[in-house]
């Protein structure tokens, strides 16, 4: 069960940020959780929001080369090592875990990943009852 | 169907006699007429009539389209004002226009000429034919005009406004043919298939195709789209405007209108004549003109020449595509590099958008070649979440780009709609290096 992330290309130059941004604000999207990949050209924005088709429609229209992925959200316990626990299981299962993020809402910890094999990880989760977060659940938090 | 058989199809020695006769006479006549010609005539030690064959072409100088915008606006007129019916002006990006006047011999020399287009086409008399390119000051519009009245088809003059109403009238009159330029044709789709008029509703079968260069795939594309064949057809102002050269139903080169203009292939940098076959600056010699004749004039369009008889019966030589312009030539590593072929490799990637720009430098002495282009929003799906995803789609247009042009070059993907789209094609470049 995975949520949709947006992607977005943006280039390494002033005001490419502010215009997605903008365009979020316009269209009252509100961002849960964000990251930027940056290489010396371009940058990936990925991040999680409310509302995510309608976000993607929007930025489609302000001419954004935006995207959706899929990516698990697992909620761990807001302990030391818990991060750790849950990455090994996928590593001794042989999965990649493509990028990660994380942030941190009401005690625990979320975090946000996408992995090579969606359907083997998703077993992996099921597994060693790690506690997955829906995208209802996740819209909850706005 | 062949307009002029006698012209057309003439035997490669009746020709060369004809264009030797008709070069002597026009040299004759600029040299009395043309101050500037008689000048440089003069200077090179030629008299009319040391110019007898159409070989002696070679001893004649070169015109070039700083000499045009120099002698703004009638100086390279050879007919008095009194014989001139008619000027065109051709839009400069920089300084003057060039302005070319017409005798009535020369708007009917050209309505012929025209009209051998046309009918190559496969368009005659019976045809309603739209003339969809720009009226005015641009030759495309009443060039196009003046060769559908000759040959007796019905002309609509459509313009370039109003597309929507165009095209009702391409579907409620069963208009046959179209003169535009290709990417109208494809703006042209796109309204149709906006409005809901599908290809069956139109009668376009001919559609002739010209003043900006354009590739195969295009070909493929507006004939689908529009239900036509789509052919050539090539011109330029200075030597007359569309109609210098045209495709036949072959499809296969555009037969050259040579007893009127007389084509030469040089290497644009020695200036060297270049063999039949070889790629190289195209280089026109009006051999009948009266208002404006040129001697030698360089078109900076590089192309090549395809001697001997079509098997449309035409023995008029034929030129290929224009290959690229020989002003936009970059020498990057000692190699000739032109934005032409950039474009030809970035137009056959789906994932790009037509859109892209060479930056060009010298770092440690070395010339570097950047080329960046543009992601197609639709193309950019969830798969190019990563660096690595983009980078590979990178690097599968640089080695394209490689094969190409046989040197390196570092691609750069620009999101949607930042690069600047250019009407000229030296604006695709920016050269850093300081020579
Ligand atoms: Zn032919």
């Amino acid at each position: 069960m995975t949520i949709h992330q947006l992607s977005i290309f943006i280039e390494n130059r002033s005001g490419t940020l502010i215009k997605v941004l903008d365009a979020l604000k316009e269209a009252n999207i509100q961002i849960i959780a964000s990251t930027i990949a940056d290489t010396a050209d371009y940058g990936i924005y990925r991040l999680i929001c409310s509302e995510p088709m309608r976000a993607c429609d929007e930025l489609k229209r302000a001419g954004v080369a935006v995207a959706l992925s899929e990516v698990f959200v697992i909620a761990i316990d807001n302990e030391p090592g818990r991060a750790a626990d849950a990455v090994k299981a996928f590593s001794q299962a042989d999965i990649d875990i493509t990028y990660m993020y994380s942030f941190l809402n009401e005690n625990r910890g979320l975090l946000i990943f996408r992995t090579n094999d969606n359907e083997r990880a998703q077993q992996i989760i099921t597994a060693n009852n790690m506690q997955i977060i829906s995208e209802e659940a996740l819209q909850s938090l706005v | 169907m062949i307009w002029n058989p006698n012209k057309e199809c003439m035997s490669r020695d009746e020709m060369s006699a004809l264009q030797g006769k008709r070069l002597h006479k026009i040299v004759e006549y600029v040299y009395h007429n043309v101050p500037f010609y008689r000048n440089k005539l003069q200077e090179l030690d030629i008299r009319p009539d040391d110019i007898q064959t159409i070989e002696d072409i070679h001893k004649l100088p070169f015109t070039t389209k700083k000499d045009l915008r120099d002698n703004y606006p009638f100086g390279l007129q050879a007919a008095p004002q009194s014989e001139i019916i008619r000027v065109h002006a051709s839009s400069g990006t920089t300084g003057n226009p060039t302005i070319v006047g017409y005798t009535r011999k020369d708007i009917g020399v050209w309505s012929e000429c025209m009209a051998r287009c046309l009918t190559a086409y496969g368009v005659t008399r019976n045809d309603i034919f739209s003339v969809a390119y720009g009226y005015g000051l641009f030759t495309g519009g009443l060039g196009a005009h003046y060769g559908v009245e000759h040959l007796g088809a019905s002309v609509i003059p459509a313009g370039t406004g109003n597309t929507e109403k165009h095209l009702k009238l391409i579907r409620d009159l069963g208009i046959t043919g179209i003169a535009c330029t290709p990417s109208y044709a494809l703006y042209l789709a796109e309204t149709m298939e906006k409005l809901g008029i599908r290809k069956e509703d139109i009668k376009l079968r001919v559609g002739a195709f010209g003043a900006e260069p354009w590739t195969e795939s295009m070909r493929k594309e507006i004939e689908e789209r529009l239900g036509l064949k789509g052919y050539n057809i090539y011109g330029l102002s200075e030597v007359m405007g569309p109609s210098v050269s045209y495709e036949c139903q072959m499809q296969h080169g555009s037969h050259i209108n040579e007893d009127h203009f007389y084509p030469e292939i040089i290497n644009p940098t020695t200036l060297e004549p270049l063999p039949a076959g070889q790629t190289g600056e195209l280089v026109f010699t009006t051999l009948t003109k009266e208002g404006m004749p040129v001697l030698r004039y360089r078109t900076r369009d590089l192309c090549s020449l395809m001697p001997g008889t079509c098997d449309c019966g035409r023995t008029n030589v034929r030129m290929g595509r224009i290959e690229g312009r020989s002003d936009d030539m970059l020498i990057i590593r000692g190699i000739n590099v032109f934005p032409s072929q950039v474009e030809s490799v970035v137009l056959s990637m789906p994932e790009f958008a037509p859109r892209y720009m060479l930056i060009v430098d010298r770092v440690n002495n070395l010339d570097t070649l950047q080329v960046q282009v543009e992601i197609r929003q639709e193309y950019f799906t969830g798969v190019f979440d990563t660096p690595a995803a983009i980078d590979a789609l990178e690097k599968k247009l640089a080695a394209k780009l490689k094969s190409v042009l046989s040197i390196a070059a570092k691609v750069q993907l620009k999101a949607p709609n930042t690069i600047e789209r250019s009407q000229g094609k030296s604006a695709h470049v920016i050269d850093k290096r300081k020579l």
